[in-house]
């Protein structure tokens, strides 16, 4: 069921557009900034409030990289690997985040802590390799940066 | 040197208030354009050269005369900011919205208030959620004190601004996929004509322009646009944000005269390259321009100077490319990009990426022929413009045709070793 929060927040959301279906996205990702992912069942509570069928809105939530449809754990990092940050050694950066947490890009941690993404250029190229957690941009990688992260995290 | 855009940034980083972006002369644009007609503000635009830094570079002015103006116009017309920011290498609207937010309100309202628009948007990516905060404040603040609402500031225009959080896929920054995007629809782009100028947004007139773009409509009409073409050194107008990174001294972002050369960003700007490195080639304005090379440094960064030498100005942002990185490496690094965000819609975008990607991996692997090089000079002709529904695959092959072009060698040396000589 979705929460009386997360109805209020869409539906304050309603008027911002002319239709239902232009709050679809933003609707989504109100309910994943509490959960973390689109479950099935929020997805049929969002349908109803929306009026719009729950295939229509599926096929919304494929189509982009930022909604998703599977559980993810507490903290989510979205690792850079476009050019700038290749090109300053994101490849290095990324495979000592995935041996630290020991788990592979597109995993999670086996404790629920933290789920790593790839994700594209995060307009921060001239800080790069650049990393985000839960909104928060990290910049400048190096290996101990990324310690003096992980602790603030755990 | 005067800095319209970004004299104001505090040094810490943090955003203009409203009361100190009033001190230096905030909203005054914005008061003038309302004691004008909306027909002489776009006329003011278009004297002065001012071009879309979106990357494009189509001249504003124009695109907001084919807007249908008047009593029998349909309405509500629409002004969309294009925040999307996803070309990889590029981040300057990111700055421009975290530290001066009030500008790019400002610049939104009087450009508006020329196509006689009813709703703005902005359309943010979604990871900029720092961004988000300044001008959901900024937004506030502008309403709370009669810049944005009913009746702007007495003159009986109105205008409302909703901040949209997009959820993410590069094809969203195209203007015509950014419109199913904000009706909430999978972000394919649509056939053109009808153009949004005239069918838009849920069918109605709508304009599409970059931040930075919107950013300078103000100062215009401030200060008029002999001022502004006076800003540059070339023929197209105002100032540009640029920004280099990659392996020089001191990546960053400044902004300076159009038609600013090349070298001078370079070197003196971005420090040169880091010791004991060699300088090979760059990206002039994101991933999806032509390389350029040692030949072009005397290069004045400007729309058509660019395109002389092969390549576009594209977002103005650089990607700087050292003799101990891999220019197949870099390629396959790129080409990944466009396949993955390649939006499915027509079958040689997302075919020939794909395929495209699979050689260049197999080449930095050493499974590399010299067949593949064929095939993939084929794919430069086959995604050209014209023959895909949307520009992001001939952009796609602009990176790939000019390092066949000028890094051959290194093509060559990888299928002759049957490995990447950088590892
Ligand atoms: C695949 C693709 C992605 C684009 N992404 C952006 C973007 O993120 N931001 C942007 O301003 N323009 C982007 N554009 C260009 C827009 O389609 C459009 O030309 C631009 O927003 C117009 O604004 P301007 O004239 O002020 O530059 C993109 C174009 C393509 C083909
Ligand atoms: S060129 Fe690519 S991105 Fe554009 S419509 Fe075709 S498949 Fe989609
Ligand atoms: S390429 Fe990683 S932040 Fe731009």
């Amino acid at each position: 069921m979705l929460t009386v929060e997360e109805r209020e927040e869409i539906e304050a959301k309603l008027s911002d557009y002319p239709n239902t279906q232009a709050v679809a996205i933003e609707a989504m990702l109100i309910i994943q900034r509490r959960e973390g992912w689109v479950s099935d069942e929020k997805l049929r509570d969002l349908a109803e409030i929306l009026r719009l069928s729950v295939a229509n809105l599926d096929g919304v939530a494929t189509f982009y990289n930022l909604i998703r449809r599977r559980p993810v754990g507490r903290h989510v990092a979205l690792v850079c690997d476009s050019v700038s940050c290749w090109i300053m050694g994101s490849d290095r950066m990324r495979d000592h985040l995935c041996s630290r947490l020991g788990t592979p890009v597109g995993g999670t941690t086996s404790d629920g802590q933290f789920t790593l993404l790839p994700i594209v250029c995060l307009g921060a190229c001239d800080h790069a390799p650049a990393m985000m957690i839960d909104g928060t941009l990290h910049e400048d990688l190096n290996e101990q940066k990324i310690e003096e992260i992980l602790t603030q995290y755990t | 040197m005067e800095k319209p855009l970004t004299g104001n940034f505090r040094p810490d980083k943090t955003a203009v208030s409203l009361p100190e972006y009033e001190r230096v002369g905030g909203y005054q644009g914005l008061r003038k354009a309302l004691t004008m007609q909306p027909a002489e503000v776009t006329e003011l635009i278009k004297r002065s050269n001012l071009r879309g830094r979106g990357g494009a570079g189509f001249p504003t002015g124009t695109k907001w005369s084919f807007v249908p103006m008047g009593k029998d116009a349909p309405h509500p017309k629409y002004l969309v900011a294009n925040a999307d920011e996803m070309e990889p290498g590029t981040f300057k609207d990111r700055a421009l919205m975290e530290r001066d937010p009030h500008q790019l309100i400002e610049g939104m309202i009087v450009s508006a208030y020329a196509i006689e628009a009813d709703i703005g948007y902005i359309f943010l990516r979604g990871e900029y959620e720092y961004p988000n905060q300044c001008l959901s404040k900024a937004i506030a603040e502008a309403k709370a004190n009669g810049y944005l609402g009913r009746d702007i500031l007495g003159s009986g225009y109105s205008l409302e601004i909703h901040l949209h959080a997009s959820a993410g896929r590069y094809i969203c920054g195209e203007e015509t996929a950014l419109l199913n995007a904000l009706e909430g629809k999978r972000a394919h782009p649509r056939t053109k004509p009808p153009f949004p100028q005239v069918c838009g947004l849920w069918g109605k007139p709508t304009i599409v322009q970059n931040v930075e773009t919107l950013c300078n409509v103000h100062h215009i009409v401030n200060k008029g646009p002999d001022w502004f073409r006076g800003l540059s050194l070339t023929e197209d107008g105002g100032t540009k944000l640029f920004g280099v990174s990659g392996k020089v001294k001191r990546p960053g972002l400044w902004e300076l005269p159009m038609g600013t050369p090349l070298r001078e960003i370079l070197e003196n700007h971005a420090g040169g390259m880091r010791d004991g490195l060699r300088f090979r080639g760059l990206l002039p304005g994101g991933a999806s321009t032509d390389f350029l090379v040692e030949e072009h440094l005397d290069t004045p960064m400007d729309y058509g100077n660019v395109q002389k030498v092969g390549s576009r100005l594209g977002t103005g942002t650089m990607v700087v490319l050292d003799d101990q990185t891999c220019p197949v490496g870099m390629v396959w690094n790129l080409e990944h990009f466009f396949a993955q965000e390649s939006c499915g819609w027509c079958t040689p975008c997302w075919s020939g990426l794909a395929w495209t990607e699979k050689l260049l991996l197999a080449m930095e692997q050493g499974h590399g022929s010299a067949r593949d090089l064929e095939t993939l000079m084929f794919q430069t002709k086959f995604l050209a413009p014209g023959n895909t529904f949307c520009a992001l695959a001939p952009g796609a092959v602009e990176p790939l045709q000019s390092a066949l072009k000028y890094f051959a060698e290194d093509f060559r040396r990888h299928i002759d070793e049957h490995r990447c000589p950088w590892r």
